[in-house]
């Protein structure tokens, strides 16, 4: 038999010396990706958080002194109930006390109203964070030259009213409750399309049609091209077909409402559905695929039907992982803007939807709305909306992660 | 074709098992006799499991999978167009090699396959002796609500074979049961054997020669042809016979060492 030489010795020595330097390089390039990653998210997270507190300039256009010789914060329900009577007018009066009666307002909500329809505000100059914190002396006398009638105060502009209000034309008083409650709507109508159908595809793709037949195969390239078409290509779907075609159906003219067009939170929903339909398929399949097939065979081996281990077996077995993947879904339907402009969504509306064939808004929208005005305030709420949308993903990922832990453990 | 109170349980006549064009068993006539525990041996890739397997129709599920010839089961081909393979399951059970049991607790694994049959009596009862019968009862009385997987892989196997002996199947069909196991589980599943043929016909696949000399009352002996990689069984017979005085010569040098 032939020796074959390798090196031995010193020669040894110093090639895996090589090897090894040469395997650092390489770690270093891998940390340096990892660190303009998080630079990257960090810096935007950052910018995000610079617009959405910080120091605001404003002036009330009417002097509170002229209506009240207390400080407002020291005024009772009932002496702002005055005030609001005598300086507005009747007809204004009464839209606000046909919304909510203002013998119920809480007080907090009293002194807004006089603040926002008596006083009224305007916002002079937003100011960021890194310059609040650390450029106060400056921020100061800048305002006492270019507004000196101005008052300075810090604003955190995501604030637990921020979530709670309606939303408003003036930023001052605008909230994203409207937007929330519109993305939550469009989202649950979504998953209660797209969860059961997208199931039902899945396990007949993965248990029952036969996978190597030209036409399966060519269903799953379809759904799996369909799953990276660009999503305003699924909003101008959402268009013609919900909005417009099934008219009847998305306006609830078939169950008597008369005063709604096709731009309805259910065409929203459904359009959203149809997005993420390839998705949860691919998903679920992935999910079936995973059930060891000895769990297959032993429940054939008992005598059962195909239906039998299907639904007893495979199914529950499938499911945590079907979860994970609908929240995932339920992740990305909330993020989309593109195919909810198409539809319809509203820019502006102050009621919160209470049933499928309203009017709607969604947080994305409002987000992108207050983006495209000029004024600061309206760029510093749309901050503060954006660490909103960031949060409810953030839960509803961690969601899913504690959902697929806690079930993972069952094997 | 074969009366009812015949001594052979089940019977194949020119059985032979194709995947698409390969034919990978030829032509196998077998009687298996009623209670009586019956090993197929044979060098690796020679078809045993294949033709194991066939018995229950599990073949089924491989797509290209096709029979020519019979398998006669109370004198009816299992194979014929009329017959629900499902319904043949139910009669002929099945324990695998590697143990297999539901994700579910030991008390659901036995009482699912008894309930998809229609069982509608005493669960608790059934539960009970089916356990009793595969040897297990004693060890998990207790902990009947706690999951299978909780179970060792010699418990689990015995909880399989418990499974399958629920449903009251006429033959049980064992693929390795115990080759995944350690020496000691290994000899309880084959005292357990002894005592599952009072009641059932077994059919047992193994590759380790002492068990199934150990534990068989008939051997069929199975090897591949050198040409077209097709098994067959070349030598059938009481398993004293196979292991001390067998007629072909190639049996003879598998059961004494001589290749394996």
């Amino acid at each position: 038999m032939t020796r074959f030489t390798y090196p031995e010795k010193n020669d040894l020595e110093r090639f895996i010396q090589a090897r090894y330097r040469k395997a650092w390089v390489w770690e270093i390039v891998f940390v340096c990706s990892l660190l303009i990653a998080i630079i990257a998210l960090s810096a935007l997270f950052l910018s995000v958080i610079d617009d959405a507190f910080g120091y605001v300039a404003y002036e009330y256009k009417k002097d509170p002194a002229t209506i009240s010789a207390k400080p407002l914060t020291e005024l009772s329900k009932e002496e702002l109930l005055t005030i609001l009577q005598t300086n507005l007018s009747k007809g204004a009066y009464g839209k606000l006390d046909k919304e909510q009666p203002m013998t119920e307002r809480s007080q907090a909500d009293l002194l807004n109203l006089v603040v926002e329809r008596i006083l009224q505000v305007k916002t002079r100059e937003t100011y960021t964070l890194y310059r609040s914190l650390f450029d106060k002396a400056g921020i100061e006398s800048e305002v006492k030259e270019k507004f000196p009638e101005a008052q300075l105060e810090f604003r955190s502009w995501l604030s637990p009213s921020f979530l709670t209000t309606p939303q408003s034309s003036k930023a001052e008083f605008a909230g994203v409750r409207t937007a929330i409650l519109g993305s939550l709507w469009i989202v649950s109508i979504a998953i209660l399309l797209s969860l059961p159908v997208g199931v039902g595809a899945a396990v007949y793709l993965q248990e029952y049609a036969n996978k190597t037949s030209f036409i399966a195969r060519v269903i799953q390239t379809n759904i799996n091209n369909l799953a990276g078409v660009p999503s305003i290509v699924y909003g101008m779907l959402g268009l013609a077909i919900f909005v417009r075609a099934f008219e009847p159906l998305t306006s609830g003219a078939l169950f008597g409402i008369t005063d709604a067009n096709g731009r309805t939170v259910l065409s929203a929903g459904l359009t959203m559905g149809i997005l993420v339909l390839p998705l949860m398929i691919i998903n679920a399949q992935e999910a079936i695929k995973a059930v060891p097939d000895s769990i297959r065979q032993a429940a054939y081996g008992v005598g059962a039907t195909r239906w039998q281990m299907v639904w007893h077996h495979v199914l529950p077995a499938a499911l945590p992982g079907i979860l994970t993947g609908s929240i995932l879904a339920m992740s990305r339907a909330i993020g989309e803007t593109a195919p909810l402009i198409i539809v319809g969504a509203s820019t502006f509306i102050t009621f919160d939807p209470n049933s499928p064939f309203t009017k709607f808004t969604a947080l994305p929208i409002q987000i992108y709305q207050w983006t495209s005005r000029a004024q600061g305030e309206f760029h510093a709420i749309a901050a503060a909306g954006i660490l909103v949308l960031a949060g409810m993903l953030l839960m509803l990922n961690a969601t899913a992660i504690i959902l697929r832990n806690r079930f993972q453990r069952r094997w | 074709m074969q009366p009812e109170n015949s001594q052979y349980a089940i019977e194949t006549h020119n059985l032979s098992i194709f995947y698409g064009p390969f034919e990978a068993v030829k032509d196998v006539n077998l009687k298996i006799e009623k209670q009586k525990i019956t090993a197929i041996i044979g060098p690796s890739g020679c078809g045993k499991s294949t033709l194991l397997r066939a018995f229950n129709r599990m073949n089924d599920f491989v797509p290209t999978s096709y029979v020519k010839g019979e398998i006669m089961l109370h004198g009816t081909n299992l194979y014929s167009k009329s017959i629900d393979p499902v319904e043949v399951r139910r009669r002929i059970g099945m324990v695998f090699q590697k143990p297999n049991p539901f994700p579910k607790s030991i008390y659901e694994n036995i009482a699912w396959g008894a309930r998809i049959n229609g069982y509608k009596g005493n669960m608790d009862e059934l539960v009970e002796q089916s356990l009793r019968g595969a040897a297990l009862w004693d060890e998990v009385k207790d902990k009947l609500k706690q999951s299978a997987y909780a179970l060792s892989g010699g418990q689990q196997q015995r909880l399989c074979i418990a499974r399958a002996i629920a449903i009251q199947p006429e033959i049980i069909l064992m693929d390795e049961p115990a080759s995944a196991l350690d020496p000691i589980s290994t000899l309880r599943i084959e005292e357990l054997m002894q005592e599952l043929k009072k009641n059932y016909t077994i059919i047992i696949v193994t590759h380790n020669m002492q068990q199934a000399a150990r534990v068989s009352d008939f051997t069929a002996m199975m090897m591949l042809y050198e040409e077209t990689r097709s098994g067959t069984v070349i030598e059938y017979d009481k398993t004293e016979i196979i292991f001390t005085r067998p007629r072909d010569k190639r049996t003879e040098d598998y059961v004494t060492g001589r290749f394996g």
